[in-house]
């Protein structure tokens, strides 16, 4: 993506998604948000960043139920995200579909989703139209650890191997499917390991280095471009909360949040590039006070926006 | 010009029209190329439109629809195949969460103009997992449409109506159907979505149907008609969502006696919502009665599964019944 082609840029709107995270986080502490449905992408920032940078303007990503991130870092409206946390019918999807659901076709986002491992069939689907119309475009399939686990994930892999389809299967393994880690759920715990049952190249990316996935995933997108088929990438990051918000996460050790929060995505990358001479420390301010405007925007824009109307529920379940 | 040809001809025929009339049609599912579909009715098609438009799948009921899901959302117009409607669970949260919600809980974003074809019910004594009835399964979930076709010219009208749509369809054909012979027109014509169809006129009691069942409801108006000289008003529904109130309540309005037949057992059965209907939409009705499958597993010997399912002898018991 164009607008993601700079250290600065990556820096930006990772910091743009955890800010925006947190404003969510600080919303619902307000009850100003509609339910608790909120999966905060908060410490994961550089896997959705770094892999949407890897793709072009045209490409298609398909999201999951902890997808603010992705639709952020392919430039979404800021305004309209909040608002459709606010359940206003200004937001993404009038107040429809909330946190989780929310497709901007034009922004090549075709859903994210609230049933873990649906969004891999659709990719597929997806890619299938795009190989099918000769496009080399290509569809990047983001799902968590808890959804290599689900039948969809082995019956889109198999078929996107099958037909060679212009796929990236991207894993964001955070640990933790809502409480169960992955070495409970996964008899391989190394899950890009499983590519090899489909005879597709698995790769492994630094989840909290967001240079690193930018990498593999290009390497992919390349070789989807080339008719060479799909990718199975696994992205090793961390959930900083809970799995929504009614999760204080009590499954998992306080040194072990230390630990990853230490090899933290953002601050890891600002010492690089401050390190480097790439920005200054008031380049960093300059980005806070933008960020701060963008969300502080937002959020006035989303409270002043109206409800729907009760008679709404009508619309939308059909098209013409 | 009408040609007579068989319901499968006639799907098969509604399929190769919308394909050549637009190339954003193409077909996915488990056995539909070489082997030509369980039920042949894509027998021909791989030769005709190639690999790339006539899709052979792997055993992924999931795969099937959640890719028939995306490739609508790009803009194709996929057919997708589901073998048998009893393997639709395999594929529900495909089909129920994703094709029904995904314009809804988009507000609007997105269409999913996708055709699950599929088929159902008893005649061929494939037991319990292969003879089920679950439309009502379909029609209970906002964001579908469903239909089932009980002739030949429905078939075709009905598919290419389906193909057309902008909305998800669950299209389903009856086993029992596939050699029953009927005029087809040559020229293009859809049928309706939501319109219901009188397959018989009579004036002293509306039998309200759809699928098989309106051929085993026609013959029993015939030997009422013969025998006991009553006048029986067929009803096909062909569609169950959306439902033609206005026909039902027309007909019923005039004969002023309705009876619901469905091959699916009774208990939360589309019986039970088109009696409600009527009731709704009639209130001041004389008389009204359901006859449906019983609530039973299918069998797979014949004698069971016959007696699983409404008879015409059956039917008639009940019409005489709601005459008296």
């Amino acid at each position: 993506m164009k607008h993601l082609q700079t250290p600065e840029s990556r820096l930006f709107y990772m910091m743009l998604i955890r800010s925006f995270e947190m404003k969510v986080a600080e919303m619902f502490a307000y009850g100003k948000l509609a339910g608790t449905m909120f999966h905060l992408s908060v410490g994961q920032e550089a896997t959705a960043v770094g892999a949407i940078a890897a793709i072009e303007e045209g490409d298609y990503i398909t999201s999951h139920h902890r997808g603010h991130g992705h639709m952020i870092a392919l430039g979404a409206d800021i305004k309209k995200m909040m608002a459709e946390m606010f359940g206003k019918r200004t937001g993404y999807c009038k107040g429809k579909g909330g946190s989780m659901h929310i497709a901007d076709i034009k922004l090549g986002n075709l859903g994210a989703n609230g049933i873990v491992g649906a969004g891999i069939p659709i990719a597929t689907g997806a890619a299938l139209a795009l190989k099918y119309k000769k496009s080399d475009k290509v569809v990047l399939c983001f799902f968590g650890d808890g959804a290599v686990n689900e039948g969809t994930f082995h019956e889109s892999l198999n078929f996107a191997a099958l037909y060679k389809l212009p796929v990236i299967f991207i894993i964001e393994n955070n640990k933790y499917a809502l409480s169960t880690p992955v070495e409970k759920a996964s008899s391989v715990p190394e899950l890009y390991k499983r590519a090899c049952a489909y005879g597709i190249p698995g790769e492994f990316a630094d989840g909290m280095d967001v240079e690193d996935v930018y990498m593999v995933t290009k390497r992919a997108v390349e070789r989807a471009r080339k008719g060479l088929g799909p990718t199975l990438i696994e992205c090793k990051t961390y959930r900083y909360y809970g799995h929504s918000r009614s999760d204080p996460a009590p499954y998992r050790s306080k040194e072990e949040e230390k630990k990853w929060k230490e090899r933290d995505p953002i601050e890891q990358y600002k010492r690089k590039l401050l390190a480097n001479g790439v920005i200054k420390k008031e380049d960093l301010e300059v980005m806070e006070r933008k960020i701060e405007e963008i969300l502080n925007e937002a959020v006035e824009y989303a409270d002043n926006s109206p409800y729907p109307e009760p008679s709404e529920i009508y619309e939308d379940i059909y098209t013409r | 010009m009408g040609r007579i040809l068989t319901y499968r001809e006639a799907i098969r025929e509604g399929l190769i029209e919308e394909m050549e009339h637009d190339s954003n049609v193409i077909l996915l599912g488990e056995d539909i190329g070489v082997y030509g579909g369980a039920y042949k009715v894509t027998k021909g098609l791989l030769d005709k439109f190639g690999p790339s438009r006539v899709i052979d799948s792997p055993m992924s009921e999931s795969l099937i629809v959640g890719a028939g899901v995306g490739m609508a959302i790009l803009g194709l117009r996929p057919v997708v195949e589901i073998m048998y409607i009893d393997f639709t669970p395999l594929a529900s949260d495909q089909i129920i969460n994703q094709a029904a919600k995904y314009h809804f809980m988009t507000g609007g974003n997105v269409k999913v103009p996708l055709v699950i074809r599929t088929q159902q019910g008893t005649g061929r004594s494939a037991a319990a997992q292969h003879s089920q009835s679950l439309e009502a399964w379909y029609a209970h979930i906002p964001g579908l449409k469903v239909v089932l076709p009980s002739t030949p010219y429905d078939a075709k009208g009905l598919i290419k109506a389906a193909i057309r749509d902008d909305n998800p369809v669950m299209f389903i054909e009856h086993k029992g159907l596939y050699n029953l012979k009927g005029e087809v027109p040559e020229e293009d014509y859809v049928v309706e979505i939501g319109k219901a169809d009188i397959k018989r006129v009579g004036n002293d009691i509306t039998i309200l149907t759809y699928s098989k069942m309106v051929h085993s409801c026609l013959q029993a108006a015939e030997e009422l008609e013969k025998d006991e000289g009553i006048s029986v008003e067929i009803v096909d529904l062909r569609s169950i969502n959306p439902i033609d109130n206005e026909t039902i309540k027309n007909s019923v309005s005039k004969t002023q006696r309705a009876l619901v037949v469905t091959e699916a057992n009774k208990t939360a059965g589309m019986s039970a919502e088109i009696f409600s209907r009527v009731i709704e939409l009639v209130p001041n009705i004389k008389k009204v009665a359901r006859l449906a499958g019983k609530d039973t597993i299918i069998g797979c010997s014949p004698v069971l599964e016959k007696a699983s399912i409404p008879s015409i002898e059956e039917i008639k018991k009940a019409v005489l019944e709601l005459l008296k």
